[in-house]
Formats: structure tokens, C-alpha cells, sequence
């Protein structure tokens, strides 16, 4: 890894070695966006194989009907740690990530604006990360109340509960200073020339999704203050026995949560309309109607968070507004659909791996996106609710939407990154590997969920015994293809392996990042570039 | 064809399919070919919804058939484009990119005309949302409350009004979950020591709390889903309109025991229900106490104890000693009396107003015991015994 991370010490740029740290300290120190992109991306994906490996002792555990391997409180700690990591730990640091490495590249920026800022907001996921995943080791175990941590059953859990609520305090804190780094350094630190709506839609998209962070991170930090209190001071707010209300609990939980959803799915929007452009050869339809179908899905989203709950026994006015309300979300998605398809319409298609992923994220997100609308219907939702079809939906979301838009980030910018070009027979192997073992492991849960078989269950009637093998077969292989990425395709280039990238290895990619050398140095637009009309090339 | 046609033949062919890609992958397992289907339950491999006892339960099936085909037509005509497109527009075929990138005509086309697809799909659904929060004219009401780990059922009102049970996972079953290698049988986690019972064609409406933490009682072939909510009531509905029984899970994490506490509801023909509640009463019945037992003075003040715990100790403290306006019945004149007749009027009938309520509905027995109490607790020891017998004579 140093092979590619050292370059900037070469190549007539001997001034700058000695402008920064070295050894750990680069690191520990970091305040340059790329070093802490890196840490980002690591640190996500190290999360990703934790939280991976609970979901295989899950999948593990319900190859067969009976309990063969954990019993039932430790399959809940699974559950329920399986979603924090995955959320709090993988998708949304990895984001933050792509974001660091990528936004000041792409708008012309010299590094973000708050270069120390960005430092500690990384290096606070570090305790978090290690109190997350080390509450297995507590006293009583990990906490087992479900990601959605609901009242009052997490005024049953031991004190791994309080540790998970202050590594979620810590990783809130950390987003919440990312999101305003990312704010300021997009709205000031833009090249002369790069007006807003000349913008690369991942700049857009993270733009919108750091407003929704700083509006909604707090409010999951007051709903779990508030379980800290009822926990230990005495005080009542969602505990029945002393008069408080679960349900407020859940009102308040999902207000944060259903913002989060797109939180995690806005950048994969941005990611994914880079990339359809670039291997269609042809610019992206609708630019300006993506910008306002990206703001208009965030300001939805802040008004349906009630349909998580339309089982908890909501008035019929208030089931019809949030089933009306939510139904509308498709609207602006369809249209990012519409778009990128009429981008691809009559474009001059090549399918390197990161066009894989992108066509994979767009027709697996989809049928996701598809069970999301039946799950609206309230009359058909209150059949789902808490069933395995609604592990099914939002894992076509989540896995396939977020995770395979980063996979297709990564192959398309790792390039720029690492300078080496990544191995393309294994790209395409892991491509289609993630995505059929991806099916064979969530198609059957939708099968599983509409049968009635509950999610979060350890075991189950011996009739849903044949979809839940074939689920657990599937998840192993997933599993699997991902390490395969990660020794196979990641550490190879890392290393330095490989073929050298261009400064720009895709034909008709756009936007300042291929205005700079591959791999990018450690220091890039130190004075604004001046860039031509379409902000997408500098000129000198 | 009607829906309820399709959907027959949508699972039989999609179930073929289903059990073709379980022996592809290897491992039609053992279990599927010993186990069968459940009916009220789950069946092997199902792939849609359970067939329908309620109306609801046949609307929401029908409704989601519906948004089934909505969505497969506009799946297919979208990714038909999209993979026309990635067959046709391709470099390797020699074919150059266009031009074109904007379009505001189409975009506002792509943007009403889903719009009012989804706004009709929502009117679709509206009626049954309605329908489903009336819960009003029922013939029985039933209580449903969560416990870790197991539910507990009172009949609040209508006939059979009164009878209370819990019902809880058969231990046998548990045991078989521990073990690893559970039987292949085909209630499995399913069957429960007392069924819910209900009379056919009768609207129930379920009152759903806890006790505990948040469970949720579901009935798929109802289509009914209420979550139980510790210190709330919430209430749902169904009218089952054919005989049998009928399964449901927990639905709501609970806690370690959340996959053991299985729903079995047992609709029955409304002479069999009728049956079912007299052969409850008598079972009730011979578990209450005997008015007519004679009972001795240790017994009766150990019995009185807890009465006495449970009804009065709030105000008149577990010493007796009362407290500000409550009176003290330590040394009370009433209770100290020989004569025992002013003592059980009061408890029968109130006094002070009111600010002493009535308690006729504690039991004979309960009321005998609770005053023989009063009169040999703390100071009070008169070892004067009240028999239910002069209770019962009081109350005429």
C-alpha cells in the first residue's frame, strides 16, 4: 500500500516531502482529504467484513430449523449488531469516504475545508467502531434490542446498551462534522467557473445528503439521550411503567431513520450518474431535473417516517397521510430511472466493470425500489410488516443499492487513486458473483416474508426450512466474493500491481478528477484551476 | 380471469419453480419432503400470501396481486428500453453516441404520469384502510396481552365474557428448538397449550397490551397485525368466515424468547363455540372457592392477608394504621365489634360518600377473609371468624 500512498514525494515535487508527517503520523495526523478518504474507505470496509461475518452466523444459524449453533439472545445480539455495524459503521463512513477523496478533486478544490476538523471527525469512529464491535465482550453481551433499539425493550439490556449508545453519540457527532465540512467546502471552495449547476451530481448528491444529516443526526441523538436517561436517572419518556410512551419513541426514532434511508442511498444516486455517462459516451439526460429530484426526495422523505409503524395503531387519517405521502417518493426516484436510462438511449455502450455495477445497481435497486411501493399500501405493509419480505426490501436497497454503487464507485476511481488499473476478468467475476449470490440469498426472503415468517427469528416452522437454506447458501457466497475483492482486486493495486492508469482510463469520463495525474498527488488544484465553460476540463 | 384465478395459477407455477431451484441448489432438504402443509399456517414453500378467511385478508391478497402486475408491466416496459438499449447502443456494434440530453416535455411526462399511477394506486388501497380501523359493533371483544414470553387472552364482552387463560408454546416444542433437531412436524412452534377461541361469522375485535415490552399479534389468513403495546391499548378486527384453524407468530421483537410465542386462533361453529364457553365456565366454576366451606381462623387470615395486600393496604397501609383522612382499623370500634354486621356492610356498600368504595365484587370467600383478617391483625386480636356463609347472608 505504501507504493501507491508514497508517490508524492517524487517527481520533482522533493519540496513537498517534507511538508507533512510520515510513517503513523501521516496517518494519526492526517489532514490531507485523500490520506483521510483512504482511512474512511478502510476503515468501512473492515466494518463491512465484521458486520458480514454476524450476518453469515445469522445466515448460520438458520440454514436448518432448531438452534443448532447460538442460542436465541446471542442470535438477537447478531441481528441486532449486523444492522448498527452495517448502517452506522460500513455504508455510512464509506460515503463519507468516497466523498472526501472524490469532492474536492471534482470541483476544484485544494483539499476540504476544514482540514483538522476532518481529522478528528475520522478518528472518532475509531472508538466507536472498537465499542461497537467489542460489546460482544461486555458483561450481559451486545445489545439485542434490534438496530431500531425500540422502548422499552433496551431498558432490558446490560450495559453493552450504554456503550452502543455512546459509540452512536460519537458517530453522530462525527457525521455531523462531516457533513459540515463537506457543506462549507462545497458552497466556498469551488473552482472560478464551477457555478452550482455545473456541478458533478456527486457533489449535488452529498450536498443534499449533508443537510439531511445535520437536520436528522441529532434527533436520533436525543431519542437515544433519552433511553440513556430513562435507563439510569429515572426518568420516564418512553418507559410504560412510568407513564411514558413507546410509541413517541418510534416516532422520534423514524424521523431520524427515514431520513437515514436516503442518507445512504443519495450518494449512490451521485455515484451512479458519473459513471452511466461515462460508458454510454454520451452526457447525462435531465441534469438539471436530477438536481431537483435528488432535493425533492430528501424533503419527502422528511414526512413519511411514519410508515415504519402503521402496525403500532396510527388513526386511519394518519395511515392514509403517510401512505399517500410515501407512494409519492417513487415519483422523483422514477425519474432518476427515466434519466439514466434515456442516458444510456442511443449512447455507445461499453461495459468495464464499473459499468457492471452501475447497470446491476439500476436493475437490482429497482425491484427494490418496487417492493418499496407495495410495502406502502398500509393494508398490504400491515401484512409485511416485520416480516422477512421486509428484509428482503431493504436489503435490495441497501445491498444493492448503496453497496453496489460504491463497488462501481470504486472500480471507476480507484484508478485515480492508486494509479494502477484494477484486473478486469476478476472486476466482471466479482460482478456477476456478487450479484447472483445477492439474489439467491434475499430473492427467497420476499417468498419467506409474504408466507408470514417473522424477521429477527431464531427459529422457525419447519415449512419455510427449504428458502431459508437456499438464502443461507447464498450469503455465504456473497460473503465470499467480497473478501475475493478485497485480496484479488483491491490489494493488488494497492500494492502497485498491475497496469499503470492513465490520467484518464476511461474514454469519455468527465469532470476535473481526470484533469490530474493518476494516481492523484498529494496535493492537487493548489491554485484555482481555470476551467472552460462546461467546468468539466481546466484550461490553465 | 379473475384475481383470485391468477393468483391460484401464479403459486402453482411459481411453486414449481420454487422447489426446481431448491433441488438445483442441492439441498431440497430431508424437510420439505416429510413436512405439509399447515393449514391456517404457513404452507411448504409458500410464495404469496395465505388464503384468505376474512374479507380483508381476501382484499389486501387481491390488492397485492394487483400491484404485483402494475409493477411487472412497468418493470418489464422500463428494463425493456434499458436492455434494448444496452443490446443495441453498444460500442462493440459500431453504434455512435447522440447528441441529445434534455428533453423538459418528457421529463414532465416521466413525472405526472407516475404520479398519477401511484395516486391511483393509493385510492385502491384507501377503502381497505378504512375498513380496517372500524372496529366498532363487535360481537365479542377479546383481550390479547403480551408477555415475555407468552399471550394472554381475556373475553372482555359478548358471549363467553369472562373466561381468561394464557397460551404458551408447547414445552415440548422448545425443547425440540434447544435440541437442534427438531421433528419435522407441521405445527412446529406453532402449537400453543390454550387456543383462542371464536365462533364463525362473529366480528372479534382484539384489544391488544403488554405487560412487558412491545409484542404484536398477527394472524396472516386474517390479515390482521396489531402490535401490543406495554401501557397502551390498541385494537384491531376480523370476522373469519370459515371454520378451522388458523396460525400467527409474535411479530415485534421481544426479546430472547420473540420466535416462542406462537397465535392459534380456533374458529368454530357458533354451537361449538357456545359449547366451548359453558365447558370454560364449569372449568372456572370448580376452581372457585366453595361458599359453603367452613374455614378455620389460621386459614381465613392467610387468605385475608392477601386480599387485604391487594384491595386495601393502598389507603389503609399494610399496618392498618390508615392515614390523615383514611381511617386507622387498628382498634376501629367497627372492626373491634362483636357483632360483625356494620363491618360487612361497609366493605358490601361503601361508606363515607363514597370516599370508602363499595367491594361486592371481591368474592365471599374474599370479603369473609379479608374481615376475618382485619379483626386478628396487628392489635386487633378478637379471634372472632366471619364464615362466607354470613357474607352471602349479608348480600340478601
Amino acid at each position: 500500500m505504501s507504493a501507491v500512498l508514497d508517490h508524492y514525494g517524487h517527481a520533482g515535487h522533493d519540496d513537498h516531502a517534507h511538508d507533512h508527517p510520515h510513517g503513523w503520523r501521516r496517518w494519526v495526523f492526517a489532514t490531507n482529504h485523500k490520506d483521510i478518504g483512504t482511512l474512511y474507505l478502510l476503515f468501512s470496509f473492515t466494518m463491512l467484513m465484521i458486520g458480514g461475518l454476524l450476518a453469515l452466523f445469522i445466515r448460520l444459524e438458520l440454514f436448518q430449523p432448531g438452534l443448532q449453533y447460538f442460542n436465541p439472545e446471542l442470535f438477537n445480539q447478531f441481528t441486532t449488531m449486523h444492522g448498527l455495524i452495517m448502517v452506522f459503521g460500513a455504508i455510512m463512513p464509506a460515503f463519507v469516504g468516497f466523498a472526501n477523496w472524490m469532492i474536492p478533486l471534482q470541483i476544484g478544490a485544494a483539499d476540504m475545508a476544514f482540514a483538522r476538523m476532518n481529522n478528528f471527525s475520522f478518528w472518532l469512529m475509531i472508538p466507536a467502531g472498537l465499542m461497537l464491535a467489542g460489546s460482544f465482550f461486555m458483561p450481559g453481551g451486545a445489545p439485542a434490542a434490534g438496530w431500531t433499539l425500540y422502548a422499552p425493550l433496551t431498558l432490558q439490556m446490560g450495559p453493552s446498551m450504554d456503550a452502543g449508545i455512546f459509540a452512536l453519540h460519537i458517530l453522530g457527532a462525527s457525521s455531523i462534522m462531516g457533513s459540515i465540512n463537506i457543506i462549507v467546502t462545497i458552497l466556498n471552495m469551488r473552482a472560478p467557473g464551477m457555478t452550482l449547476m455545473k456541478m458533478p451530481l456527486f457533489a449535488w448528491t452529498w450536498l443534499i445528503t449533508a443537510f439531511l444529516l445535520i437536520a436528522v443526526m441529532p434527533v436520533l441523538a436525543g431519542a437515544i439521550t433519552m433511553t440513556l436517561t430513562d435507563r439510569h436517572f429515572g426518568t420516564s419518556f418512553f418507559n410504560p411503567a412510568g407513564g411514558g410512551d413507546p410509541v413517541m419513541y418510534q416516532h422520534i426514532f423514524w424521523f431520524f431513520g427515514h431520513p437515514e434511508v436516503y442518507i445512504m442511498i443519495l450518494p449512490a444516486f451521485g455515484i451512479v450518474s458519473a459513471i452511466i455517462p461515462a460508458f454510454s459516451r454520451k452526457k447525462l439526460f435531465g441534469y438539471t431535473s436530477m438536481v431537483y429530484a435528488t432535493a425533492s426526495i430528501a424533503i419527502l422523505s422528511f414526512i413519511v417516517w411514519a410508515h415504519h409503524m402503521f402496525t403500532t395503531g396510527m388513526p386511519v387519517t394518519g395511515q392514509l397521510f403517510f401512505m399517500y405521502a410515501t407512494m409519492l417518493i417513487a415519483v422523483p426516484t422514477g425519474v432518476k430511472v427515466f434519466n439514466w436510462i434515456a442516458t444510456m438511449w442511443k449512447g455507445s455502450m461499453t461495459f468495464e466493470t464499473p459499468m457492471l455495477w452501475a447497470v446491476g445497481f439500476l436493475f437490482v435497486f429497482t425491484m427494490g425500489g418496487f417492493t418499496g411501493l407495495i410495502l406502502a399500501m398500509a393494508p398490504i405493509d400491515i401484512q409485511l410488516q416485520d416480516s422477512y419480505y421486509v428484509v428482503a426490501h431493504f436489503h435490495y436497497v441497501l445491498v444493492a443499492g448503496s453497496l453496489f454503487s460504491m463497488f462501481a464507485g470504486v472500480y471507476y476511481w480507484a484508478p485515480k487513486w492508486t494509479g494502477r488499473m484494477y484486473n478486469e476478468t476478476r472486476g466482471k467475476i466479482h460482478f456477476w458473483g456478487s450479484l447472483i449470490f445477492f439474489n439467491i440469498t434475499f430473492f427467497p426472503m420476499h417468498f419467506l416474508g409474504l408466507a408470514g415468517m417473522p424477521r429477527r427469528y431464531a427459529d422457525y416452522p419447519m415449512q419455510f426450512a427449504d428458502f431459508n437454506s437456499i438464502a443461507s447458501v447464498g450469503a455465504l457466497g456473497f460473503g465470499l466474493m467480497q473478501v475475493y475483492f478485497f485480496v484479488l482486486v483491491m490489494l493488488p493495486m494497492m500494492m502497485g500491481k498491475g497496469e499503470k492508469a492513465a490520467q484518464k482510463p476511461w474514454e469519455a469520463a468527465e469532470g476535473l478528477e481526470w484533469e490530474v495525474p493518476s494516481p492523484a498527488p498529494f496535493h492537487t488544484f493548489e491554485t484555482p484551476p481555470k476551467l472552460d465553460a462546461t467546468a468539466t476540463r481546466v484550461i490553465g | 380471469m379473475t384475481m383470485m384465478k391468477m393468483d391460484h395459477l401464479f403459486a402453482a407455477q411459481a411453486r414449481r419453480a420454487a422447489l426446481a431451484l431448491a433441488a438445483l441448489s442441492g439441498m431440497s432438504a430431508a424437510v420439505a419432503s416429510t413436512v405439509n402443509d399447515l393449514p391456517g399456517g404457513p404452507a411448504v414453500n409458500q410464495l404469496n400470501l395465505h388464503p384468505a378467511v376474512t374479507r380483508i385478508a381476501a382484499d389486501v391478497s387481491s390488492l397485492h396481486i394487483a400491484m404485483l402486475v402494475i409493477c411487472l408491466v412497468i418493470f418489464v416496459a422500463v428494463f425493456g428500453v434499458m436492455f434494448y438499449s444496452i443490446f443495441k447502443h453498444r460500442k462493440s456494434l459500431g453504434h455512435k453516441p447522440a447528441q441529445f440530453h434534455e428533453s423538459v416535455a418528457v421529463e414532465i411526462a416521466w413525472t405526472v404520469i407516475p404520479f398519477i399511477i401511484v395516486i391511483g394506486m393509493g385510492a385502491m388501497a384507501t377503502r381497505s384502510v378504512v375498513a380496517m380501523k372500524d372496529t366498532t359493533n363487535a360481537d365479542i371483544t377479546i383481550k390479547a396481552t403480551g408477555y415475555q414470553w407468552k399471550w394472554g387472552y381475556d373475553y372482555l364482552k359478548g358471549e363467553g365474557e369472562g373466561i381468561s387463560f394464557l397460551a404458551t408454546l408447547d414445552a415440548k416444542h422448545r425443547m425440540m428448538s434447544d435440541s437442534g433437531k427438531p421433528e419435522a412436524i407441521d405445527n412446529y412452534l406453532l402449537k400453543v397449550d390454550n387456543a383462542v377461541v371464536v365462533p364463525v361469522d362473529k366480528k372479534i375485535r382484539i384489544i391488544t397490551t403488554a405487560n412487558d415490552v412491545i409484542h404484536a399479534w398477527a394472524v396472516p389468513a386474517f390479515a390482521v397485525k396489531q402490535d401490543a403495546i406495554p401501557g397502551f391499548v390498541r385494537d384491531t378486527w376480523f370476522r373469519a368466515e370459515k371454520i378451522g384453524d388458523y396460525y400467527g407468530q409474535c411479530q415485534e421483537l421481544c426479546g430472547k424468547e420473540h420466535a416462542y410465542m406462537p397465535i392459534h386462533v380456533k374458529v368454530v361453529s357458533q354451537e361449538d363455540y357456545s359449547k366451548w364457553v359453558d365447558g370454560e365456565k364449569k372449568k372456572a366454576a370448580a376452581k372457585a372457592d366453595d361458599p359453603n366451606k367452613e374455614w378455620k381462623l389460621a386459614e381465613l387470615v392467610a387468605r385475608g392477608e392477601k386480599v387485604y395486600n391487594a384491595n386495601c393496604a393502598a389507603c389503609h397501609k399494610a399496618d392498618g394504621a390508615g392515614a390523615g383522612p383514611i381511617k386507622g382499623l387498628v382498634g376501629s370500634k367497627i372492626v373491634l365489634a362483636d357483632d360483625n354486621s356494620q363491618q360487612i356492610s361497609v366493605l358490601l356498600n361503601g361508606a363515607g360518600g363514597g370516599s370508602m368504595p363499595a367491594w361486592k365484587q371481591l368474592s365471599d370467600t374474599e370479603i369473609a377473609a379479608v374481615v376475618t383478617y382485619t379483626k386478628n391483625a396487628w392489635a386487633n386480636q378478637t379471634g372472632q371468624v366471619v364464615q362466607p356463609a354470613d357474607i352471602k347472608t349479608a348480600r340478601k
